[in-house]
Parts: structure tokens; sequence; C-alpha cells
């Protein structure tokens, strides 16, 4: 523990260039699948939430479930489409980031739509009354929504990032852990632990949990300030 | 409308993604070369001489072959010799070429369960352990060194997975893993020797078995046929090859050690 301790702050205090290639792709990566997973689990979610249509409690149940994706079959799904011997091969995006952030984005969207589901529906029960008085259509309860659940969605949107930036199945996959081309935090983790290197592994493992607390305290002063705003 | 503002973005977004470079290649390979940084002295070698851009997938024997035949790969790097050629039978490598070799050895806690410190006949030495049942870590996973195992165990005429389970442990995972699993449960583990050299979690293990002509390991290399893989860059595959197999190639392969211990010795044929 002490020695990847020390190791951790050796690595991050002498600039080392292929940590720093590393960490921000994870970023980029994992931010990039998150945004998208919003972009596209919002709508649903709030779709799940508000509408009234037939077989709607069998999507919520698989909305639900699929948060349980285990992240190997995902990134074996998405490689065996990106594959150019797959139905997407000619795209040729398979072992690049670009096929590790589509395999990110089919992990957390999910989530992000089962728990804004749950979010939005819990406000919309409340706001029930006054929408019907209002006479609003669909579209319009849906910005509603959305805009006044949105500080609660952004811990939505941080579970998304969380699940993403931590997972190691489908990124290994997709991107093959390639060297200054697809190798992130966690499967640079995986690649030092098989070669016994535990106290670095550790160490990398230390180093990502504090960027995990930095775009969460990021997220979290953005918010703070954005309520003082709007309720000052 | 609000679906195609999110269609726009959301292009916008991943086609931020890396395409490949012009020239580079993508190898399918096997763990121990990655493992023990061979790679990582070879590669800017030659990335020096041809601006050609070497990308390393590193995987298990039999997943590399895989990756290959579904044409996500230029050039084949592993060590089973069977699978290889029949790889190149199917039509999906140009020629198979060997690269170089080192051995397996078995490596095993320093109290000696089984008592095969210093055999160097390994039917014997697999014997005792399966007499003893002796836990016996094996990587299951169908890569070039547990094809290798099996092999062996056959040799020795015993079944060891009729005890899967039991002494005989199927990690399902990669050398360094199943090291790591092994030597965390007391068993005995066969490995290709690079690895274990370069492996930095022995604790008290050490090399029990070694030194039988039969655990010798070729390693060879294969440029993916652009006949069965038009995606290939058959070219640039092509000089990494013949470089690897070049007197200048194999030269570079002798010169790579690790604690002063060469891991992987060049045999390519002189042409």
């Amino acid at each position: 523990m002490g020695e990847a301790f020390s190791l951790a702050l050796a690595l991050v205090f002498s600039g080392d260039a292929d940590l720093l290639e590393i960490v921000l792709l994870s970023l980029r990566v994992s931010v990039t699948a998150s945004v998208l997973a919003c972009l596209f689990g919002l709508p649903l979610g709030a779709l799940i939430a508000i509408g009234r249509f037939p077989g709607r409690n069998a999507v919520l149940i698989l909305v639900n479930s699929l948060m349980g994706l285990p992240p190997v079959v995902v990134g074996l799904l998405v490689y065996l489409h990106l594959s150019r011997s797959g139905p997407l091969g000619f795209l040729g995006l398979l072992y690049t980031p670009t096929a590790m952030i589509i395999a990110q984005t089919i992990l957390i969207a999910p989530i992000v739509a089962a728990l804004s589901r749950q979010v939005l529906e819990d406000l919309h029960t409340e706001y029930a009354d006054q929408f019907r008085s209002l006479c609003l259509t669909g579209t319009q309860t849906v910005q509603a929504l959305l805009w006044d659940a949105r500080f609660s969605l952004l811990t939505v949107g941080l579970a998304g990032f969380g699940r993403a930036v931590a997972e190691v199945g489908a990124v290994i996959i997709v991107g093959g852990n390639i060297d200054h081309l697809t190798r992130v935090m966690t499967t640079a983790i995986a690649l030092e632990t098989s070669k016994g290197e535990l106290a670095l592994a550790l160490a990398l493992g230390m180093i990502l949990l504090v960027i995990a607390l930095g775009v969460n305290a990021a997220v979290q002063s953005v918010r703070l300030t954005a309520m003082r705003q709007a309720y000052a | 409308m609000i679906a195609r503002h999110i269609a726009a973005v959301a292009v916008a977004l991943v086609a931020g993604g890396t395409a490949w470079a012009q020239d580079s290649i993508l190898v399918q390979s096997t763990t121990s070369t990655a493992n023990s940084g061979l790679y990582d002295y070879l590669l800017p070698i030659f990335q020096n001489e041809t601006d050609i851009q070497v990308n390393v997938v590193a995987v298990g024997t039999g997943q590399a072959i895989r990756n290959a035949e579904n044409c996500d790969g230029d050039v084949l790097l592993v060590h089973a010799k069977a699978s290889e050629e029949k790889f190149v039978a199917a039509g999906f490598g140009t020629a198979r070429t060997d690269l170089m070799y080192n051995d397996f050895v078995v490596v095993g806690p320093a109290a000696d369960p089984a008592g095969v410190a210093g055999m160097n006949d390994i039917q014997g030495a697999l014997a005792k352990i399966s007499e003893a049942a002796a836990p016996f870590a094996s990587r299951g996973d169908d890569s070039g060194t547990h094809k290798a195992e099996m092999r062996l165990w056959s040799s020795a005429g015993i079944d060891p997975t009729a005890a899967s389970g039991e002494w005989y442990r199927e990690t399902g995972s990669g050398m360094g893993a199943t090291l790591n699993t092994g030597i965390g449960m007391g068993a005995y583990v066969m490995t290709d020797r690079a690895t274990w050299i370069s492996f930095n979690n022995k604790q008290d293990y050490v090399v029990a078995v070694e030194g039988d002509p039969d655990m010798f390991n070729q390693y060879g290399v294969i440029p993916v046929s652009p006949a069965k893989c038009p995606s290939v860059n058959a070219d640039a595959a092509k000089i990494f090859a013949d470089w690897l197999v070049s007197g200048e190639g194999q030269a570079a392969i002798a010169a790579y050690k690790v604690s002063g211990q060469q891991l992987f010795f060049p045999n390519a044929p002189e042409n």
C-alpha cells in the first residue's frame, strides 16, 4: 500500500507523459460516452416516466434490467458488429477510441434512462395537477420536467460516468489496449496486474480514483453555483 | 426534430475518434511477447527506419488467431505451430515463418509439495504432480501455452481435466493473471520463460522443472492474406514481417534482455 502510494505520487509529480496520455484518453472516452448516454437516455427516461403506452411496464423492466449489462458482453456485441467480418466492419472502427465510446455509451445509456425515469416520474406525480391546469403539451411537459430535475439528473449522469470510467471488460475487447492509441486507465491497470507489477497497478488505481473525485468535485461545484443562482 | 438534433450531436462527438494513420498495421499477438516488453524494445527500432506505425493487440494465441480470421489484424505473431499452419492452409495467412523460440518452465512454491524441483523430465514431473494431487493452475484459455500444456499432459498419459476444480484449476485467464492466481494458492504453473523472467510478483516461487526438449516454445510470424481480407495493409505487413526475420530484426530480438537474461532466441531460416 505504502509503496503504491509513493509510486502514485512519483508518477503524478514527474509529469509522466504516458500517464497523462492514458488519463486524457480515459476522460475523453468516458465523458463523451456519458454525454451521449444522456442524449439518448434522458429522453427515453422521460418518455417512460410520463408516457402511457401499451407495453410500458415491459419497457420499464427491460431498461431496469439492462442496468446490469455485463461490460464484457457489451464489448463482445460491439466487437462482433465492428469486426472487419461484421456488418459494420467497413467503417474500420474496431480498436479505435470511437469503438470504446460506442461500447461505453451502450453500457451506460440504460443506467441513465432507468435512473432518470425514476427521478422524472416522481417529479411528474408531484406536478401533474399543475401541468394539467396549464394544458402543456407532451414536449413542453418533458422540457419542464428535465429542467426542474436538472440537479438530480446531474447525479444520474455522474452515475453513468462512474460506471464508464471504472469498467474494463468492454474497452479491452473493442479497444485492444493498444499502447498510445486505445490504452486507458482500467486496461493499463489490468496489464500491470498481469505483469505482476502490483504496486504500479495499485498506484494507477489510486490515480483513477483521484480523477473520479476531481470530476465529481467539478460537477458538484457547478451544481452548487447554479443552485445558488437559481434559488437566490 | 429532437431525434435529429441528438443524432447530429452524437455524430459530432463520435467523429472525434482517431482514424487509423495511413501507414499503420495491427499485430494480433500472444501476450508473452507484449508483457515481457519485447515490443517496447523492437518497435521503436523498426519505426525509426520505416515510418510504419505498429499497433499491438496482445491476447492469447487462440483469440489472436480468431481475431485475425475475422480480418481484424494485419500480422499474426503467436506460438502454436499446428494452429498457425492450419491458419495458413485455410488461406488466412500468406506464409508462416519461424521467428524465435524460448522454452516453457514449470514454476512452483519453494516448499515443492510434489517433489518435482530440479527435474528435467516434464512427463515424469506431471505424473508426480497428479499423483500427489498437488495444486496445478492451468491457463485453460486455448492459448499457445495452454495448447502446449495439454499436449504435455497427453504425452504423459494423464487427463488432468478429470480433476478440474480439485487439484487441477483452470483459470481461463492470461499468463500473468494465471501466475498471480497460481502463486496465490500455492499451485504449480507452466509458463513461458520470458513471461516468468519479467514477472514481478514471484514471491517464494522458483523454476521447478526445466530443460526438457519437449518444452520447446516456437514463435511464428504470419502476414494476414489480402486475398481473404481485402482490408489488410498487406504491403506494410510484409515489410514488418520481413524485417523481423531479417538479420537486423533477428539481432534486435537477440539483444533484448531483462535482468541480464535473454528472453527470446531468434531462429528464422536464413534467406
